[in-house]
């Protein structure tokens, strides 16, 4: 990826190409990152408000997946060109081990 | 056989496939011990059919009896046809896609070889005291009350052998899809290709449900866990739901490949494009995730609920919509075709009803209502075989002739293959349909004996009579393997004249790298495209002739897998408690694999390079060995 040790040689155009999309990159690191504290900061206050724990838990669990998309996306270049394949075994992989847990509480322990 | 033709002693060859890499060698290991294991468990199956061949017979003990039809279940699912179909996937997968091998060679020989002594542990359990006697799927109740070491010898060989399938898989998938030739787009993937394909996938998301399962069996009988045990806070039914979870998909593991031979086949023989191509694939894929949603259709009878029951009765029923979809586009595939009946076609052609009745009972077992009546009885036998031998094994004996030539280089006898035929297929409906009414007159399934007053005499001993003629069936395949051996006759490139897919453009077999240059694939069935253009050499390239890496052999995935084998023993025998000897043998076990494994990780393995110059002189080899094959006879079917 990014973290070339060694020389490459590039055009000017190719030079200003990475510059610009590294910028962008950078922002939407930093964007995400404040997100990212913001929730977590609704997350405590959530917690420390003493709400009910049937209101707590869900959003926190909706709180948490965000996250995880989040870092997928901005942290783990999971929006990348070439991720589709894996995109895909990942959120089937997600989909099918989500449902199967469901289905097999919900029969097992109520 | 080898790389070149040199002529190499027995030693060096047995050394050569101990240590190969190579994905088509690795396809013969997996097929003669799939092969071998197939006979045990036809053997087995033999016991069991004789048993039950006359009322109140005593030819086996009850104990007995449910250590054979438990080993019987387990080898031929774990052992024979998930393994055979993983010699076709290996040899022939990468050829299809235009890859020198799979991407992950040393992987590939330790999957193996993990499987390899994973089977050969749990089969030791015969002489050890022995066989697991708790159903292949060892429902925990029984599996935690019985005595002796068989389950644990289940436990800890399916584990290990577990480890070997899962490595397939993940090797597979990434084969797929970062090695494809240039213009091998997913939607011009061949459908054996496609299958394998997602038959991985369900391999990768379907094992660890049963390993997480097997795992805390394992903690339960070694180590007094209570996971299961009812009477100390544990719940037995989770087993089951762990067992299916992967039990479902594991079905759909094995009929996939199975459809995708079948899928070549009626394209080759029909001189035909496979008719609703897209179609196909995508009720692949469909099926791939339904497979995963219906699970508890096994467990109707447990008392889940109406709920429960209605919501998996109405996924299963569904899961038959891109089945038969597949069974129509077959069906239209033929249609109008210029068909030849060679033997897998015979095979191919016969499957379609086989099958089809197979998943018609599925449908009724899915009726959860009438499900009350079905389960456990000798109508689930009838159901599973229809669909397994109907399915997968005839799959199987037609792969077997279809890629014999591309495996070996020379033709199994189509004479003889007919005769298999004949007496496997009626021997195979002889056996299996009559216990349909079997069970529908109250025979329950996994009983050793049965009254003579009871009324089943006359349709277990037909039954019986069937098993026979399948078991001459597969004598005639060996002998036949045996005299086409020996015979020798190599054949070329396309043995039967009308392959679609690049694996038929190369040599038979290919040689070691495969491809001398990669190819270029310009739409679904290339080969076909360019024979149909008149390409003489049945190929376009995607680069010029040049140096081609390649990975070393290597003897540590056999080392490595024999530390596992080694420390199941030391695991096994250790809380009996008396023996001494148990611990240090599990340490030392684990010391050989770990062992193994930090060799592997610091040595470094660069693989060999095999120079233009090398490949030029190997090509010409090759094209004088045709010239010499074509001035003889020519090999092949006509
Ligand atoms: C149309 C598709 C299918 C349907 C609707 C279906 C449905 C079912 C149902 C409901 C059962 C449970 C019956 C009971 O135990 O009471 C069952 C058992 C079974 N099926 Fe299928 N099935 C289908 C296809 C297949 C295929 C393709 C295979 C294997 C290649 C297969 C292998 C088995 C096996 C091995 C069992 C018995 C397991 C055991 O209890 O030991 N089925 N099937
Ligand atoms: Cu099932």
């Amino acid at each position: 990826m990014a973290h070339d040790t060694h020389d490459i040689h590039r055009s000017r155009a190719e030079y200003e190409f990475v510059k610009r999309k590294r910028a962008t990159e950078m922002r939407g690191q930093l964007t995400s990152f404040a997100i990212m504290i913001f929730l977590t900061l609704i997350a405590f206050t959530l917690v420390a408000a003493e709400f009910s724990p049937y209101l707590i838990v869900p959003i926190l669990l909706l709180l948490a997946a965000i996250q995880v998309v989040l870092q997928l996306y901005h942290f783990m270049h999971m929006g990348n060109k070439g991720h589709g394949m894996m995109a895909f075994f990942m959120f089937s992989g997600m989909f099918i081990a989500f449902l199967t847990v469901l289905a097999m509480v919900t029969i097992v322990w109520w | 056989m080898s790389s070149n033709a040199q002529k190499t002693g027995f030693g060096a060859t047995i050394w050569d496939y101990i240590t190969t890499v190579d994905h088509k060698k690795i396809a013969i290991l997996y097929l003669i011990s799939g092969g071998f294991f197939f006979l045990v468990g036809g053997v087995e199956a033999m016991l069991i059919r004789i048993q039950l061949m006359k009322a109140g017979n005593d030819f086996l003990s009850a104990g007995t009896y449910n250590e054979v039809l438990t080993m019987h279940g387990t080898t031929m699912i774990f052992l024979a046809a998930m393994p055979i179909l993983f010699a076709f996937m290996n040899s022939i997968a990468p050829l299809q896609i235009g890859a020198r091998d799979v991407a992950f060679p040393f992987l590939n020989s330790l999957g193996f070889w993990l499987f390899f002594f994973g089977g050969v542990f749990l089969n030791l359990s015969w002489f050890l005291g022995g066989a697991p006697d708790a159903g292949w799927t060892n429902y925990a109740s029984l599996a935690l009350a019985s005595e002796g070491h068989g389950i644990d010898f289940y436990s800890l060989g399916l584990t290990i052998s577990g480890f070997g399938s899962l490595i397939a898989g993940i090797n597979f998938l990434v084969t797929i899809i970062n090695m494809r030739a240039p213009g091998m787009t997913y939607m011009r993937m061949p459908l054996f290709t496609w299958t394998t394909f997602v038959a991985s996938a369900l391999i990768l998301l379907a094992f660890p449900p049963l390993t997480v399962g097997i795992f805390f069996m394992i903690f339960d009988r070694l180590f007094g866990a209570n996971f299961f045990d009812v009477t100390m806070g544990g719940n037995t039914i989770i087993w089951e739901h762990f067992f299916w979870i992967f039990g479902h998909p594991e079905v759909y593991i094995l009929i996939l490949p199975a459809f995708g031979i079948f899928s070549e086949i009626f394209a080759i023989f029909s001189r035909k494009r496979l008719f609703g191509y897209t179609a196909l694939v995508f009720a692949t894929i469909l099926i791939g995730f339904y497979g995963f949603m219906v699970w508890a259709h096994h467990m109707f009878t447990t008392g889940l609920g109406p709920t429960a029951n209605a919501v998996f009765a109405l996924a299963t029923m569904i899961i038959a919509v891109p089945t038969g979809i597949k069974i129509f586009n077959w069906l239209l595939t033929i249609w109008g075709g210029s068909i030849s009946f060679t033997v897998p076609m015979i095979y191919a052609v016969a499957f379609i009803p086989s099958f089809t009745a197979g998943g018609v009972t599925g449908v009724m077992q899915a009726i959860a209502p009438l499900d009350y009546q079905l389960h456990d009885s000798y109508f689930i036998v009838a159901h599973f075989h229809y669909v397994i031998v109907g399915g997968v094994v005839l799959a199987i004996l037609a792969g077997t002739h279809l890629y014999w030539p591309k495996m070996f280089g020379t033709m199994l006898s189509e004479k003889l293959g007919k005769w298999t035929f004949w007496f496997f297929f009626i021997g195979f409906h002889l056996t299996f349909f009559i216990q349909h009414f079997l069970g529908l007159m109250g025979m329950p399934r996994r009983v050793y004996t049965f009254g003579a007053d009871q009324g089943w005499d006359l349709f277990n001993a037909i039954s019986t009579v069937g098993a026979f003629f399948m078991a001459v069936g597969v004598i005639i395949l060996l002998v036949n393997v045996v005299m086409t051996t020996i015979k020798n006759e190599r054949v070329g490139n396309d043995p039967w004249g009308d392959g679609r897919t690049l694996e038929w453009a190369i040599p038979s077999p290919p040689p070691f790298y495969n491809f001398a240059q990669t190819p270029l694939v310009r739409g679904l069935d290339p080969y076909w495209i360019e024979k149909m253009e008149g390409n003489k050499e049945g190929m376009i390239y995607a680069e010029p002739l040049g140096d081609i890496h390649m990975p070393n052999n290597s003897f540590i995935p056999f080392v490595m897998s024999l530390g596992m084998f080694v420390a199941s023993f030391g695991a096994l025998y250790h809380l009996d408690g008396d023996k001494a000897w148990a611990l240090p043998v599990l340490i030392i076990g684990l010391g050989i694999t770990f062992g193994s494994m930090l060799v592997r990780s610091w040595k470094d393995d660069l693989g060999f390079i095999v120079t233009k110059e090398e490949l030029i002189a190997d090509q010409e080899r090759i094209q004088r060995e045709a010239q010499a094959r074509e001035g003889g006879k020519n090999g092949g079917l006509k």
